[in-house]
């Protein structure tokens, strides 16, 4: 026998659930008076600097069908490809920008709306600039366990061409899946959770 | 969001341990109806942590209400409380290192102690208790160490099988130093047979794992003449030591 090596194993992941929005985002099912609003509604403020963009997100099913109980989470850099994190070292990312935000889909479009800034560009380990892009995090009710993946935008072709984690994927038909497309202010990204149009998820 | 004080640990920035997906649920667990249409058919794309996934957002304690760690009274009039079996949820966050995880934000949610949730969808025929949200949130404390005051829930029939009822239990949202911990679980309760019949614990392959989602009765935090006590530790991806590591950004 070798030495234990002391480790705990990971909490395993259960389902959020039809009702994740009485914890979550308690004001948007109802639940007013005790959280004095649903945390993660607002990422920006009058001084965020960048460019202001709207993300129009829906969630779909093997079928095509819009979830309307899904959750989904964005963690992204400010305009300067900083984030507002202890984790951080390269600098201080901008002040009035949590880079995080939380929003429910609609109950009856199954559309999810977040109003934030467009990301700078944020290096890899080795140095490589990846392409602006916002990580995305989906939990539901039928979903095990939180689905990881990112957004990408039309309007940065050259800097996608050259992104090191879009550079991996093996089926060039499915990098596509990861790019939100450009409408105005507006960029609509639609998650396909399974089949032909599959967006990719990430294990990361 | 900056950091409130809640430790003065410099901030790591090493890379998380990967995931050991047997050990959670699969994505399709077909006894689980609704993960038919709802999981992932492809396989999911490898990559070692960026700094995307390595940094996380920070919630400071100034965001917090005086009773929001309190569930028998943060919806109730002034002068009552929820109706039900009177518990505190105690326990720590800890990363898989052993290593408690200060400063994150905890948040729960759950069903009255009929099974009821406060939710516009849920028309099971147990009442509402007009004292009773549901929601609760704290952050954790210099050890990783949290605590809250709630009402036993009680199990409820939903639509899987023809006569399925899901355990008492209570969801629990986790953040940690970096995004990739994120975690959402549950919290079932020692003793309560309903666990080993439902679909969405069975989920889960091995019965080891699933017993760490099993809070223990804890009579030596239990408050005598006020309520019960179970135990509940969460454990996140831990993180690799950077010591050996090519310095994070490069040149």
């Amino acid at each position: 026998m070798a030495q234990s090596l002391d480790r705990l194993r990971e909490t395993p992941s259960q389902t959020a659930g039809p009702y994740v929005h009485i914890g979550l985002t308690p004001n948007f099912c109802g639940i007013d008076g005790v959280y004095a609003g649903d945390l993660g509604a607002t990422m920006i403020n009058d001084k965020t600097r960048g460019e202001r963009v709207e993300l129009r997100i829906r969630v779909l099913d093997g079928t095509g069908t819009p979830l309307k109980d899904a959750l989904v989470e964005i963690w992204q850099a400010d305009a300067d490809g900083l984030y507002n994190s202890p984790a951080e070292l390269r600098g201080a990312a901008d002040p009035n920008f949590p880079g995080w935000g939380r929003q429910p889909t609609d109950m009856v479009s199954g559309i999810c709306m977040f109003h934030t800034i467009k990301p700078g560009r944020v290096p890899c380990r080795d140095g490589r600039l990846m392409s602006p892009h916002i990580t995305l995090w989906i939990v539901a009710r039928g979903i095990n366990l939180g689905l990881h993946t990112r957004l990408y935008f039309s309007d940065e072709e050259k800097a996608n061409a050259e992104d090191p984690i879009l550079a991996r994927i093996e089926h060039r038909v499915r990098v596509p899946t990861l790019i939100a497309e450009r409408q105005g202010n507006t960029y609509v990204f639609d998650v396909h959770l399974q089949g032909d149009k599959e967006t990719v998820f990430f294990d990361s | 969001m900056p950091a409130d004080g809640a430790t003065n640990r410099a901030p790591e920035t090493g890379a998380f341990f990967q995931r050991d997906r047997t050990w959670h649920p699969p994505a399709l667990t077909p006894g689980y109806k609704s993960s038919v249409l709802r999981s992932p058919q492809k396989a999911l794309l490898s990559f070692d942590n960026t700094l995307s996934e390595i940094t996380g957002p920070v919630f400071g304690h100034a965001m917090l209400g005086e009773l929001d760690d309190d569930l028998i009274h943060n919806f109730a009039r002034p002068g009552e409380s929820a109706i039900g079996e009177r518990i505190i949820v105690h326990g720590r966050v800890l990363d898989e290192r052993g290593q408690g995880v200060p400063g994150v934000l905890v948040e729960f949610w759950q069903a009255n102690a009929g099974g009821r949730y406060r939710h516009k969808r849920d028309g099971y025929l147990a009442p509402l208790d007009p004292n009773f949200g549901g929601c609760g949130r704290t952050i954790t404390g210099a050890d990783g160490g949290y605590a809250f005051r709630t009402i036993k829930p009680g199990p409820y029939p939903w639509p899987n099988g023809p006569n399925d009822w899901r355990p008492s239990h209570i969801h629990f949202s986790v953040f940690g130093h970096g995004f990739a911990q994120r975690l959402i679980t549950q919290m079932y309760f020692e003793g309560d047979p309903l666990i080993w019949h439902c679909p969405i614990v069975r989920g889960i392959p091995d019965k080891a794992a699933i017993e760490t989602l099993i809070a223990a009765l804890d009579m030596q935090a239990t408050i005598p003449f006020d309520a019960r006590a179970y135990k509940f530790d969460i454990v996140l991806r831990g993180r690799r030591s950077s010591m050996f590591e090519n310095r994070p950004e490069g040149n």
